[in-house]
């Protein structure tokens, strides 16, 4: 159950979007699609909703198969980055759309319309028109907009991806809050690691039109499949010969068995972290490696730019299964 | 507001990812049936104009290009519409200069004056000239039958297109750019010469084409104003209707394949344009 | 578009506003105001003399006739086409887009005689079998619509085709996947997108349509109650110095052209009151 994708191939003339993709998202889940720009995700997210076809392979929504059904019959609800709001109708003729379409009485529709923009805090906006309101209200009443034809699957396309960052962070809240109120199967694209890691239940990532890794949050972050996920999924830097966290680094002044050594060639402090450049004095590798320690952990180490110092990898930290 | 504004090179809407999509059945249908229609309006006909040109030989084509009255008419025909252009080029940029950068009472009444030689009647048009440059004009400027009244008339009927190209673009056009050239020391006029008049060049461009096509095949305006005396105001267009008038369609055919080479010109010109302009982002 | 504070005047815009000021004045507004003038030169007589006259009624209602059916089969073809020119991917679509505009660019007295060759009852390529199936095209009601539609083909389409590029096809999608078939997203989303840059090439064509002249003459063979439209007319009766029934169509003609563009200046929305 849930979403069933198996063997899928999409090429743009020459280009390969996607290649053997096979992929089961959990029912009830909130799954997030994370990768670079034209990794493939947006589109794979596109085959899905059957807005885009796919050269080959098998899609099945709900244990039922969607490959060759149209678009306007696969019931899917889908959320555009720019919205995609119907500017000559009301927030409130936006939401009932998919609802008239499909011809239901008309207090039905009213009932369900009050409902929805009262579950997306919009319902004093229910008059106005898309341009009248906000980006993250706009992006809310798409989301009410999708969830009125009560879809089996939600699919939201980069959904906060024009928004400024402190809304983006307000509608993510939003969004796993909902998604706990709702459970429907929901598939999001980002390319934001921080979102991806903190709404969704699980994640997959894609790459060149491949699948590098699918698990949990936790499961990714801690144990990732390749390099690409390692520095995919947040800063790395290479000590030695391997690419690691700069917080998983231990740095001492007193010599002993380390990874590197060198002396802090830069030193920037960004509100309680601070941010060390170490320039091993190794003439093999002699790139600077990125250190962050916090302010109370440099005070006690007595750290100072110019210092010598020595570097290895911290027990536990993050590496690339092998 | 534009009429008939043609779509100035420049211009263009910013594009979202636009998507397009292969034919489908119905729409596959649908374009069989335009282009059908297209092609019974406008390709075949016009193709059998280049057809009948063709039919008479070189020889009809050149003796009826040589003959001096067509000769003359095509040569007047070409310099007034190049003089023309040339003169909108310049008050063309200047009018779309005042309509975006100033402001005054009546601003907006102008936008619609601009447009009127695009609504007006060509037959009209040359009505109106000549009750102000006519026999009873009341400046007592009179160009009926002369040289000149082909040029006023040239010169009415295509007053908006350099105007209309260049305005949205230099709508458009960012005022950054002018403020970092003048914090950068350069003067107005070096500003204008460096910074504004290229990034207006392909719409001026464009507008010329049209002015000038639009120009060399223009008729309506000059019937009742030039005269259309043979080998001194009888222009192309004026030509190819006597020679039809005359049962000589050869003839016709001949000098309106000069105007459609012309025309076809002025357009692929056009497209490069818009080329070079889409390239420049 | 960025918001901007007006420039600083100085001497030169005051010298720019007088030339253009001029320049539009002498060119246009001043030339086109003395036909009011002189139609008007002895009250109402020469409004009333071209109306009673039945060559200028039969014109009239011919032009109206054949610029109704230009436009509509124009509107018809035009949204057709613009939504294939825009929304799909076919080879040849450049060659075509740039081939709708020719009809701008192209003499009507061309024009004329490119139908003349295709349609003409004896010797067209078309006319002899049209002909003998019942329909005379060539110096006929139905020609002269030819030739109206040929030059105002671009015009709808000229002002659909940026705004279905600016508007995208997201919200088409969204209907789609909301479950709406094709008609119901054109009827509901798409149309009422393009609603004012259709009225807007309606009005164009419209205005173009009864003011065509050189292809008309052409192709109408010029047949005094037949095939005579308001254009024509003109000419006529100012070549038989029946100057003031003359001015007073042309009044009329002018009156039309005008009244399309200011009503089409106030319908328009100043701007797209697009927030993103």
């Amino acid at each position: 159950m849930g979403i069933e994708i198996r063997g899928v191939n999409k090429n743009f003339g020459d280009f390969v979007a996607l290649q053997d993709i096979d992929l089961s998202i959990p029912s009830g889940q909130l799954t997030a699609l994370l990768g670079p720009s034209g990794g493939g995700k947006s589109t794979l997210l596109r085959i899905i909703a059957g807005l885009e076809s796919s050269d080959s392979g098998t899609i099945e929504i709900e244990g039922v198969d969607a490959t060759g059904v149209p678009a306007q019959k696969r019931n899917v609800g889908f959320v555009f980055q720019h919205y995609a709001a119907f500017k000559h109708m009301t927030v409130a003729k936006n939401v009932a759309f998919g609802l008239e379409i499909r011809k239901k009485p008309k207090d039905e529709v009213k009932r369900r319309v009050d409902e929805l923009l009262k579950l997306v805090h919009l319902e004093q906006f229910s008059h106005r028109l898309p341009a009248q309101l906000s980006g993250g209200q706009r992006q809310r009443m798409a989301l009410a907009r999708a969830l009125a034809i009560e879809p089996s699957v939600l699919l939201l396309d980069e959904p906060f991806g024009a928004l400024d960052a402190k809304v983006r962070k307000e509608l993510r809240d939003w969004l796993r809050r909902l998604h706990d109120e709702v459970h429907v199967t929901t598939v999001f694209v980002t390319h934001d690691q921080e979102e991806a890691l903190e709404v969704s239940d699980s994640l997959v990532v894609i790459n060149e039109g491949r699948i590098e890794q699918i698990g949990t949050p936790d499961d990714l972050y801690d144990r990732p499949a390749s390099d690409f996920v390692l520095s995919f999924l947040g800063p790395v830097t290479t000590l030695g010969d391997r690419l690691i966290r700069p917080h998983d680094i231990d740095i001492t002044r007193y010599e002993h068995a380390a990874t590197a050594s060198g002396r802090i060639t830069r030193w920037t402090r960004v509100g309680f972290e601070i941010r060390l450049e170490v320039t091993p004095d190794d003439a093999l590798r002699p790139d600077p490696v990125q250190v962050v320690v916090t302010k109370a952990e440099a005070t006690a180490l007595q750290l100072h730019e110019g210092d010598l110092v020595w570097l290895r990898p911290r027990v536990g930290a993050d590496a690339v299964s092998r | 507001m534009t009429v008939d504004a043609p779509v100035a090179p420049g211009a263009a809407p910013k594009r979202r990812a636009r998507s397009v999509t292969s034919l489908t059945r119905s729409s596959a249908l649908g374009l069989g049936i335009a282009l059908s229609w297209f092609s019974l309006l406008v390709l075949i006909p016009l193709a059998l104009i280049v057809i009948q040109s063709v039919d008479g030989g070189w020889a009809t084509f050149r003796d009826t290009l040589t003959n001096p009255q067509t000769a003359s008419a095509l040569r007047l025909t070409v310099t007034q519409a190049l003089i023309v252009t040339l003169i909108n080029v310049v008050m063309g940029t200047l009018i779309a200069w005042v309509l975006v950068r100033d402001s005054f009472w009546g601003k907006r009444l102008l936008e619609v004056v601009i447009d009127i030689p695009f609504a007006l009647p060509t037959i009209v048009a040359g009505l109106v000239l000549l009750s102000l440059y006519g026999p009873d004009s009341p400046l007592g400027v009179n160009v009926a039958n002369t040289e000149r009244s082909v040029f006023l008339a040239l010169l009415f009927v295509t007053l908006p297109f350099v105007v209309r190209t260049v305005q949205p673009v230099l709508m458009e056009l960012d005022r950054d750019v002018e403020e970092a050239a003048a914090s950068l020391g350069a003067s107005r006029f070096t500003t204008l010469r460096r910074i504004i008049l290229p990034s207006l060049a392909p719409a001026i461009t464009a507008g010329a084409a049209l002015s000038f096509a639009r120009g060399i095949s223009e008729y309506g305006s000059l019937v009742l104003l030039s005269g259309n005396l043979p080998g001194k105001t009888e222009v192309a267009s004026v030509r190819i209707l006597t020679y039809i008038e005359n049962g000589n369609e050869a003839a016709a055919a001949s000098v309106a394949v000069i105007l459609l080479v012309v025309a076809l010109a002025a357009i692929v010109l056009l497209q490069v344009l818009s080329a070079v302009v889409a390239r420049r982002g | 578009m960025a918001s901007r504070a007006a420039q600083p005047r100085t001497p030169g815009t005051y010298v720019r506003r007088l030339i253009v000021v001029g320049y539009l004045f002498l060119l246009i507004v001043w030339p086109v105001s003395l036909v009011v003038v002189k139609t008007f030169d002895g009250g109402l007589g020469n409004i009333q003399g071209a109306l009673s006259d039945p060559e200028v009624v039969f014109a009239l209602q011919l032009t109206v006739y054949v610029a109704v059916w230009a436009v509509a089969i124009n509107t018809v073809f035009g949204v057709g086409i613009s939504l294939l020119l825009v929304r799909y991917e076919f080879p040849g679509r450049r060659v075509l887009s740039a081939l709708i505009d020719l009809p701008l660019s192209v003499s009507p007295v061309v024009v004329g005689l490119a139908l003349l060759l295709a349609y003409a009852g004896t010797d067209g390529l078309f006319g002899p079998t049209l002909e003998s199936a019942g329909l005379q095209v060539a110096f006929a009601p139905a020609g002269i619509i030819l030739a109206t539609a040929f030059v105002s083909l671009p015009l709808v389409i000229r002002e659909l085709v940026p705004v279905l590029q600016e508007i995208g096809t997201e919200q088409e999608q969204a209907a789609k996947s909301l479950g709406a078939g094709p008609v119901q997203t054109f009827r509901r989303i798409t149309l009422p997108s393009i609603k004012w840059a259709l009225v807007y090439g309606v009005v164009l064509s419209l205005a173009r349509s009864l003011g065509e002249f050189g292809a008309v003459k052409v192709i109408s063979g010029n047949i005094a109650q037949q095939t005579q439209t308001a254009t024509l007319v003109v000419e006529e009766k100012y070549q038989d110095f029946e100057q003031g029934t003359a001015y007073a169509t042309s009044f009329l003609l002018a009156l039309i052209a005008v009244a399309a563009l200011v009503v089409v200046t106030i319908l328009r929305p100043k701007d797209d009151t697009d927030g993103d």
